[in-house]
């Protein structure tokens, strides 16, 4: 089932994961059970996604994020808060990002 | 229209994963100690688990931290934690989560006897991200013990495996082919198949025993020796499922079947490498000789795999019977002589190893590479021989 991602809302790196860049590759190293699927994945990201995945924050919601890259790469807001919503979709699925504030 | 997808998954240790770069270190092995809890006859490197002076001279928990942390500044992506037993270590699962969270996939070797319900915890909540690799000397009390000479070891062993099985923690088990227990190669792949989902074929077998490896007991190598199989039983072990076998080596030999020429190191040596217990990073497991070493207490990885390793993988044979014979002769890739087995067998680099040399031509001679009295490094149309091997398989 695809994860409810709303704009207003925080999402950050779950604490779960660490994010690291290896010979120019962006990787994220499952650290707890229960992120991804198999117990031997990790995951890697695009452009989009990495640019998206520096700005997020807990002290800013997607919007915020969207706002900001939407100045810094002077993109079109609406197709640059369409990316954050889809990478976020496929990060809360596999839990390498929280919601802020949900039990 | 095809969804836009901003996340990929890869699996570690397969191809792939790096499209332009690659990072100066990849994987590193780190033998956290030379002290094991077993006492096995065929084993190259154990200290008693009681050796004071071995136990002093290992690296800090904070100085195995600190060749992690470079390690990862290197990009490394994968450790592995082996021995002697890697679990004597009392820090061991402070090492393991150090590393973890470092964002490195932790591979563990070990006997299974120091498993506990406390370490199965921490890798179910953390898990290694590959597979614990556990050796099995023994299916019954009685083989086992005549291999590790530890009391108890059969029971200790066995124990942390059922532990690995009821918790689901992924984990193969290998081998060791020996007298004491070849006899019950077919009630251990009987075993491993109906309990260990990660193998993916009978488990691997270590068969033609290295010697020590800090060359430190002669009447240990002596016992080794007379552990070893012939290379006609050797073949025998390594055919048990012909056609694979022959199906693997036709894909191997069009790929690394070749005169190895006058340099020493055809193989990774020295691209990464292994930390001893005492802080010294060798070109790889086994090669420990004074010249081929470099000691991390005057210096770092990134020296070593940028200077000081790519110096010595230019090192030319100089030995006149290594040029002769292993120089020209195409069997390499069958053949596990390097400078690590010439270390261990003779002290030098160079030296031809007997014992390797019979076992690579038997299994040359059943694969048809050569004939029954050839040797291979007289062959010069070695590559039409190959050609011909590999052509059978289409």
């Amino acid at each position: 089932m695809e994860s409810q991602v709303f704009l207003n809302k925080v999402y950050a790196p779950s604490g779960d994961v660490v994010a690291r860049e290896v010979a120019g590759e962006f990787i994220i190293v499952p650290i707890a059970s229960g992120v991804g699927d198999m117990e031997d994945e990790i995951f890697s990201l695009n452009e989009t996604g990495k640019s998206i995945w520096d700005k997020l924050s807990p002290a800013k919601s997607l919007k915020d994020v969207a706002r900001e890259l939407s100045v810094e790469f002077e993109g079109p807001l609406a197709k640059i808060e369409k990316d954050c919503v889809g990478l976020v979709q496929e990060l809360l699925k596999r839990k390498i990002v929280i919601e802020k504030g949900k039990k | 229209m095809r969804r836009k997808t901003y996340v990929s998954t890869q699996v570690f240790g397969k191809a792939g994963l790096f499209r332009k770069l690659r990072p100066v270190l990849s994987s590193l092995d780190m033998e956290l100690t030379e002290r094991c809890n077993n006492n096995c006859i065929h084993c190259c490197i154990n200290l008693p688990s009681h050796d004071a002076l071995a136990r002093k001279r290992e690296l800090s928990t904070e100085a195995v931290k600190k060749i992690l942390r470079e390690a990862v500044s290197l990009g490394c992506l994968s450790v592995r934690f082996t021995g002697g037993e890697p679990l004597l270590r009392g820090d061991f699962q402070e090492l393991y989560l150090f590393a973890r969270k470092l964002g490195l996939r932790v591979l563990v070797f070990t006997n299974a006897t120091l498993i506990t319900p406390g370490l199965v915890a921490l890798w179910c909540r953390v898990p290694p991200l590959g597979d614990i690799e556990v050796t099995v000397y023994g299916m019954k009390k009685s083989s086992y013990e005549a291999v590790t000479r530890v009391p108890g070891s059969y029971e200790a062993a066995w124990r942390g495996i059922h532990l690995l099985l009821k918790n689901k923690i992924h984990f193969v088990v290998k081998g060791a082919f020996l007298p004491q227990n070849k006899d019950e190669m077919g009630a251990f792949e009987a075993w491993a198949a109906a309990n260990v989902p990660q193998l993916d074929g009978p488990p691997a077998y270590s068969l033609y025993f290295d010697l020590r490896c800090r060359r430190d007991d002669a009447a240990k190598n002596r016992l080794i020796k007379s552990l070893r199989p012939s290379p006609e039983e050797g073949l025998r072990v390594l055919v048990r499922q012909k056609d694979k076998y022959v199906k693997g080596m036709q894909a191997f030999c069009s790929k690394f079947m070749r005169p190895s020429g006058e340099k020493l190191f055809s193989c990774g040596a020295g691209c990464g490498g292994c930390v001893d217990a005492y802080g010294v990073f060798q070109p790889c497991m086994m090669l420990r000789h004074p010249d081929c070493v470099y000691d991390l207490k005057k210096g770092n990885l990134r020296d070593a795999l940028e200077g000081f390793f790519p110096k010595l993988r230019e090192t030319k044979a100089a030995n006149p019977e290594f040029l002769r014979r292993c120089a020209r002769c195409f069997l390499k890739g069958l053949c596990e002589q390097c400078p690590a087995k010439a270390w261990m067998e003779y002290g030098t680099l160079d030296t031809p190893v007997a014992y390797l040399c019979g076992a690579a031509h038997e299994q040359a001679r059943f694969l048809g590479l050569i004939g029954k009295k050839e040797k291979a490094w007289t062959v010069n149309d070695w590559q039409g021989r190959i050609d011909a091997f590999v052509k059978k398989g289409r």
